[in-house]
């Protein structure tokens, strides 16, 4: 497992997913984080709304987060996948 | 129905330009989130999984067409083209941004709408019964009173920030349409030696510890009612409990002193507030009470009703209620469609709902809380017509109060609170019973689904209640039975082990289908089955 | 923990109010400065002219004595705690007509509430702007209901 560093962007809301440099809104371009430093930054910034390192796996298709409900954050709602903020 | 006055207007416009202040000291870092968070909250924009989400307040479920009209709007503009429509009369936008949020309350302000109190530990909307000034059964229309005390709750200094969320239902009728024993006060407007006021109950609710309310007043008259309430909010804003959020809510310190000590408290305290002059003084009374006038009702309209069109007649005898006028008639517009999502509306069913309101029941539109629509004063003589243009538009499925008229919250997939998917689950149910005469024969069966213990489903209020749990990080599901929001409240009780997204699916068929083979016959409820049977003989069909 | 369910007590309190920190009083009077005998110490201190009541007190047991009284304070641990809310009214109804202070985790968004609750004077543990704050009260032209201010509500201003 590794962590992903994650949150809503407080503008707009939107998933972010810290990956490496910046912030994406595409799950697949996250990265893993080591430590905490990064998560004190963030949340002491106060740009990011519930920022939070998360446990996911390493796949061949990309990180998958070991929640569902962070699964859910990284695709839209599954009712409406036609909704996701993700680029196609 | 009400219409602001320069001083309503004057202040949702302050409220506006106060949050358009916050927001940008927000944004400028000025404030941080959380000296922020509680007043986004008490203008009803919460972050969910994806997006702020903003529940913008339908006041006792009253809209008028030109308000659905902007709702429309506001979905295309800010949202996503659609809105989610809520058990509490209200509806809800899934992606909204923070920085646009000010603009939208002021497009909503313009049309007399606002989100103040939707969210936050304060007094929430106040709803009503959604048959209200049309149903036969009541005394009077509720809705007068509860437009008053929106006015009266609406940024009081004193319950403003109470141990937690307050909910208030006011209801006209024996005929329970608004669940008013699971608030945490619930007003039925009564008569009593010719004067009129109210029984009033409190601490209600549902939620982790789901508890029926305790009548505390059987009559307190309707002049005093407002300071009544003043009266059982102090008690709880000064003794409710701030230690726990699960243990805030006034139904807990009602459990914890015991009715009877709690309403000697709530009658102290008011035989001190009761001189102090807090009620609103009977003009006001009238003045809203004037706005609330019956439709120009059309004299010559006809009685009957041609129900020769047997998709026609299907939909007349599941979704049209009686009118108090006998060449009228109350039409549910059904958000149930099957394959669709309980509760949601596209913007142009929006748009097209408020033309038919327009032309066909006195421009007025009503929420309800099982996440419906109700267009209230509608001649018999243009049902067909109204019938025919909502079938066009997918509003039109006849299953009102039936096993695919499913309540059912965001759950995981909207909502950071959840823990499981609630939505798929009654779509899944709604598509296993999708044969519509299998649903009529079936009958009256409330199914109402949560996915996390806060309730917002309302399942231990459902004949069928399923409860969405997290299970060593796998989504799972509880199923209850027995439970009721009408005026025979009662609280569903939990069946057995839990099941999975597919197990809870077939656990509900089968549970159905013991059902129909012990009725007395098809006119016996599922739930009346159920109290007449017990729960043995439906542990026996699910677990075996 | 969900956006919707924080709880209203932390653990963690502010600091106290420094003796210095600059009180801001709406009173025509200078704000009173002596010592501030806690609520628990009243019975056997009566002869002070200054109360504390922290935000889980009964205000009540002070409507004897409110003649005697020139400052009641009234702490906020916490901003969502809004028991002092009712201590003000409370205390405001009973008569007290002597100096009302908020003290402690006072912002400026509940400025407007603590103001028609019958405050008059803060003691924030973070200073405020006068400017914002000033400019805070006057946003709301009317209000709806009965107050400590004695604001009219709107429905006396339609009705007559």
């Amino acid at each position: 497992m590794i962590k992903l560093l994650t949150g809503n962007d407080l503008l707009t809301g939107d998933v972010l997913w810290w990956d490496g440099a910046g912030w994406s809104l595409n799950l697949a371009d996250a990265v893993a984080v080591e430590g905490d430093a990064l998560l004190a930054k963030v949340i002491a910034e106060e740009r990011i709304n519930d920022p939070a390192l998360i446990d996911a796996e390493l796949t061949p298709h990309g990180p998958r987060p070991r929640t569902m409900r962070e699964r859910i954050r990284g695709t839209g709602p599954t009712v409406r996948l036609d909704l996701n903020r993700m680029p196609a | 129905m009400y219409r602001y006055d320069e001083y309503d207007q004057a202040i949702v416009d302050a409220r506006v330009a106060e949050f358009r202040d916050q927001v940008a000291r927000r944004l400028a870092n000025e404030i941080t989130e959380d000296q922020f968070k509680p007043l986004r909250l008490m203008n009803g924009l919460y972050l969910q999984l994806h997006a702020y989400m903003l529940r913008v307040a339908v006041p006792y479920g009253t809209l008028s067409g030109t308000q659905l009209h902007a709702l429309a709007h506001i979905a295309r503009k800010y949202d996503r083209g659609y809105g989610h429509f809520t058990t509490r009369q209200n509806i809800q936008y899934n992606w909204i941004k923070l920085a646009e949020a000010p603009d939208l309350l002021a497009e909503l302000a313009a049309v007399e709408m606002h989100a103040i109190q939707t969210s936050g530990n304060c007094i929430r909307n106040i709803s009503s019964d959604q048959f209200a000034g049309a149903a036969a059964d009541e005394l009077a229309d509720p809705r007068p009173y509860a437009e008053l005390l929106r006015q009266w709750s609406s940024f009081h200094p004193e319950f403003s920030f109470l141990p937690r969320k307050f909910k208030i239902a006011v209801t006209a009728s024996d005929t329970d349409r608004a669940a008013i024993q699971l608030h945490d006060i619930g007003l039925q407007l009564v008569d009593r030696d010719g004067v009129r006021g109210f029984k009033v109950w409190v601490g209600g609710g549902m939620g982790r510890t789901p508890m029926i309310g305790h009548v505390v007043r059987e009559f307190i008259p309707a002049s005093q009612y407002l300071s009544y309430c003043e009266a059982i909010l102090r008690v709880y804003n000064r003794y409710g409990r701030r230690d726990n959020i699960y243990k805030a809510r006034i139904k807990i310190l009602v459990h914890e002193l015991g009715a009877e000590e709690f309403t000697r408290q709530v009658e102290a305290e008011w035989a001190l507030l009761e001189p102090l002059a807090l009620d609103a003084p009977a003009a006001e009374y009238a003045r809203i009470v004037a706005q609330f006038a019956e439709p120009a009702y059309d004299a010559a309209a006809s009685d009957q009703l041609d129900l020769a069109d047997p998709g026609f007649a299907l939909w007349v005898k599941q979704n049209v209620h009686p009118h108090k006028r006998p060449s009228y008639a109350i039409a549910t517009i059904s958000l149930k469609p099957a394959g669709g999502i309980p509760g949601d509306a596209s913007a142009d069913q929006m748009d097209l709902i408020a033309d038919l309101a327009a032309r066909y029941a006195h421009d007025e539109i009503r929420v309800t809380h099982s996440q419906n629509l109700v267009l209230a004063h509608v001649r018999k003589a243009d049902l067909h017509a109204l019938w025919t243009a909502l079938d066009g538009a997918g509003l039109a499925t006849a299953n009102l109060d039936l096993v695919t008229d499913i309540i059912a919250c965001p759950g995981l997939d909207y909502c950071a609170l959840a823990n499981a998917r609630s939505i798929p689950v009654a779509q899944q149910i709604a598509a296993r019973f999708a044969d519509l005469d299998r649903q009529h024969d079936i009958g009256e069966l409330k199914i109402k689904i949560s996915g996390c213990i806060n309730a917002c489903g309302h399942h231990h209020a459902g004949h069928i209640g399923i409860l969405g749990v997290d299970k060593k990080g796998e989504e799972a599901y509880q199923l209850l039975l027995g439970g009721s929001g009408a005026e025979d409240t009662s609280l569903a009780k939990i069946l057995g082990p839990g099941f999975t997204e597919a197990g809870i699916v077939d656990a509900v068929e089968k549970v159905i289908d013991r059902y129909r083979s012990v009725r007395t016959g098809p006119s016996e409820r599922f739930l009346d089955t159920y109290r007449r049977v017990g729960a043995d003989p439906f542990k026996e069909a699910v677990y075996g | 923990m969900g956006e919707d369910q924080q709880p209203v007590a932390d653990a963690a309190a502010p600091p106290e109010t420094a003796a210095n920190a600059a009180i801001l009083s709406f009173r025509d009077a200078p704000a009173y400065e002596g010592p501030v005998v806690a609520l628990a110490d009243y019975a056997a201190n009566s002869n002070t002219a200054a109360v504390r009541v922290e935000a889980g007190e009964d205000a009540r047991s002070l409507i004897p004595h409110l003649a005697r009284l020139r400052l009641i304070e009234v702490a906020f641990p916490k901003y969502r705690d809004g028991r002092g809310y009712s201590s003000a009214q409370i205390l405001r109804e009973a008569g007290f007509t002597g100096e009302l202070r908020a003290a402690g985790d006072v912002l400026l968004d509940q400025m407007v509430f603590l103001r028609r609750a019958g405050f008059d004077s803060f003691a924030p543990a973070s200073p405020l702007d006068p400017a914002a704050v000033a400019e805070a009260l006057e946003r709301f032209p009317f209000v709806y209901q009965n107050a400590a201010d004695g604001r009219q509500p709107v429905w006396v201003r339609r009705n007559g």
